[in-house]
């Protein structure tokens, strides 16, 4: 007969098992995925205190803070997955002020009979992406819903950073004369994710660009503090997040689509597809507005990180009542580069 | 990228434009016609019309095939893919560009699908054709739209859904005919006796033709005496059209001539065109957006082929159902009118919210203007 332990717990079965709904009920099951996966994980003083929230020292100065909702389809892409761009681009949010990241928290939405193997890859991977942004995850939340009410796993992450003094970074922030800068190519994720979806899968090289750029920004700011505007073009791509700038700076832009780097195989997996670069998803890459005389100094630190190392000065701000992104193009002649009308393709991240 | 840059090149692009510039005859003006959706896009986005000199004034034409679809045949796409009563539940599969199209009492497919009917957009037929291999529990309908360029491929998927013997695959056939459109057009009193709509010559089709070839647009250079020049969809080639078009008019010449010789021949695509006419055959008439009925210009499945025919398996009645009263897509498909000539364009009519075709697939002429040159009238 075989001895019954006191006090022994049968650890997770990390290769086997399932998320069922006990494990967001609040009682041993999830105190124990907490215990083993998330404490373990993103371990850091402040998680470990084991509250329902974190109390963190703060620096002086003004808070910033960002959330941002994770739901990419699939799961898990070229370049990345859901875990490792949940913590990017939320500080990426946090950066885009010219900020400071400090913390993060995550809410966890999964599925019952999501495979507990997927989701701790995607919780090491969350963590090693924190990790090397140097933002801890300092509190969080998991829930359970029913099979068929989710899709897998959907993640919440919020966080919060602060601004240096002197740094007023803001969309609305771009006059005209000012200098339009990119961080690099065009495009990446969206096509990263979209090579892989069922009715279109096309064998290709790219992956997405996924990467926290508050080094990037800290870089940026330390070279030119009076950076007017940053902003990651994510979903809509360039096109979409320069008429977001242009609307609320009530200014138009003009831009050189000679200028605006593109990688060939993204340039041709758009072609194939009918699709526009410049309204494929980013997630790490940034829209910098500076004034003219700043620019060369902006692009010059940008060119120094190897996030930035393709930075390209990509058009200027003008005045323009209608607010429109005009562009002149490659061919010679000029068009609109407008809004993103319904959707390219939808759950990019 | 190779195969596609060389024909977006601004250095060529301006040598033409400058043979344009110096040709044409400072005391006429040229109109043309861009029958194809495709041109009509490439000049937009390229901004191919600012090369070109002031007297050279291209006119949209009927060829996007969302656009010319009637609102009637969206709402009996909309019918199937919601009908409750047969045996198995319906699959409509559809190209994306149909999803937004307005249907009446303010449907679409795609708000038919947040209700909850199962419309799926497919990439090709094909795609449609594994869902019903895949489900057999469910009745799998493509919705076929397109010109000549799309007919094969669904004549492809209706043969080896034969060959198979599937027996929850149907095609709702909406291929339609360019030349009979052409035809339409020239015919119409716009251009025949009121003179309100000035064709000088046609940019001629450029995947279309790789199907049916040059041949059939000579009996518009002969029996019209409109010259057509053939092109491809990339800036450059509309360009050089245009030159080849502005010199065939000052020499007094209506030929067809080719410019797009990389991909079109005069026979066509023969393997094509016999699969097409072992699937299908000619309707006696069939109704155009902004065209009305235009007899022989349409397609249904053969008889051989008639299970495959969602038509012929679901009851369905034709209907007709008049344009929105304020939408111009009617006359802006015939080239009597521009998109800024319609009271709700860019108002009440954006890509966000169209009332009208035109406004929809980044095709139609209302689209292209709206997000590429809506600047050039707000100026």
């Amino acid at each position: 007969m075989s001895e019954v332990r006191k006090g022994y717990v049968r650890p997770i079965d990390f290769k086997r098992g399932l998320v069922d709904m006990s494990h967001g009920s609040g009682g041993r099951a999830m105190a124990q995925l907490i215990d083993e996966l998330f404490l373990e994980a993103f371990d850091n003083e402040w998680l470990r205190e084991m509250n329902d929230q974190a109390r963190v020292p703060v620096p002086a100065g003004r808070l910033v803070v960002a959330t941002d909702s994770h739901v990419v389809s699939p799961l898990f892409f070229p370049g990345g997955d859901i875990g490792c761009l949940s913590v990017h681009g939320t500080v990426n949010d946090v950066a885009m002020a010219g900020a400071r990241p400090l913390y993060l928290t995550s809410g966890f939405i999964l599925e019952e009979g999501f495979p507990l193997a997927d989701l701790r890859r995607i919780v090491e991977s969350m963590a090693a992406a924190a990790r090397e942004a140097g933002v801890p995850i300092v509190t969080g939340d998991t829930k359970v819903v029913e099979k068929g009410k989710g899709d897998g796993v959907f993640i919440n992450t919020t966080g919060v950073g602060v601004v240096p003094e002197g740094v007023e970074v803001s969309g609305d922030r771009a006059r005209p004369g000012d200098a339009i800068l990119v961080s690099g190519t065009m495009g990446d994720h969206g096509v990263a994710i979209m090579s892989l979806r069922e009715n279109l899968s096309f064998e290709t090289t790219i992956r997405s660009d996924t990467a926290a750029l508050h080094g990037l920004v800290a870089a940026m700011v330390g070279a030119v503090p009076s950076v007017h505007c940053l902003r990651d073009p994510t979903r809509g791509g360039l096109a979409t997040t320069l008429n977001e700038i242009a609307r609320q700076s009530r200014c138009g832009m003009r831009l050189e689509e000679t200028a605006i780097p593109v990688r060939p195989e993204v340039a041709a997996a758009c072609e194939l597809l009918g699709l526009d670069p410049l309204y494929c998803a980013n997630e790490g890459k940034l829209i910098a507005i500076c004034a003219a005389q700043d620019a060369s100094a902006l692009l010059g630190a940008m060119r120094g990180h190897p996030l930035g190392r393709d930075a390209a000065k990509i058009g200027e701000v003008v005045e323009d009542p209608h607010h429109f992104v005009q562009m002149r193009t490659g061919f010679g002649g000029s068009r609109m580069v407008d809004w993103l009308a319904g959707e390219q393709l939808p759950r990019i991240c | 990228m190779k195969y596609v840059d060389e024909f977006r090149d601004g250095t060529l692009a301006r040598a033409i434009a400058a043979r344009i510039a110096k040709a044409v005859d400072p005391g006429r003006t040229y109109h043309f016609m861009e029958f194809c959706g495709g041109h009509t896009h490439a000049i937009s986005r390229y901004g191919v019309q600012d090369l070109l000199p002031g007297n050279v004034v291209m006119v949209h034409g009927p060829g996007c095939p969302v656009c010319v679809l009637p609102i009637g045949r969206i709402d009996m796409a909309i019918e199937l893919a919601t009908r409750a009563d047969g045996d198995r539940p319906v699959t409509l599969c559809t190209y994306a560009d149909t999803m937004r199209v307005p249907a009446s009492n303010g449907m679409s497919l795609m708000k038919a699908k947040a209700k909850g009917a199962d419309i799926r957009m497919v990439y090709s037929a094909a795609d449609a054709l594994r869902i019903a291999r895949d489900e057999p529990g469910r009745e799998v309908v493509f919705f076929a739209i397109g010109f000549e360029t799309t007919t094969p491929p669904t004549a492809l998927v209706v043969r080896e859904a034969a060959a198979l013997g599937l027996p929850n695959f149907t095609v709702f056939c909406n291929h339609v005919l360019t030349p009979a459109a052409i035809s339409h057009i020239l015919e119409s009193p716009e251009v025949r006796s009121l003179g309100t709509v000035v064709i000088d010559g046609f940019v001629g089709p450029a995947h279309v033709s790789t199907i049916i070839g040059s041949q059939p647009y000579e009996y518009f250079a002969e029996e019209y005496r409109k010259p057509v020049v053939i092109a491809g969809f990339e800036p450059l080639d509309v360009l050089q059209a245009i030159e080849m078009l502005v010199r065939q008019v000052n020499e007094g010449r209506a030929e067809v001539e080719n410019e797009f010789s990389r991909a079109v021949t005069r026979e066509g695509n023969a393997r094509a065109k016999a699969l097409v006419a072992d699937v299908f055959e000619l309707r006696r008439d069939f109704e155009w957006r902004g065209l009305g009925r235009v007899p022989y210009s349409a397609l249904r499945l053969k008889e051989a082929y008639a299970t495959f025919d969602a038509e012929r398996r679901f009851p369905m009645s034709e209907k007709s159902v008049p344009d929105n009263k304020a939408c111009e897509c009617g006359a802006i498909l015939r080239g009597v009118k521009k998109p800024t000539d319609c009271k709700v364009f860019g108002t009440v009519c954006t890509p966000e919210t169209p009332i009208g075709s035109c406004m929809v697939s980044s095709e139609g002429a209302c689209a292209a203007h709206y997000t590429y040159g809506r600047y050039r009238s707000a100026a």
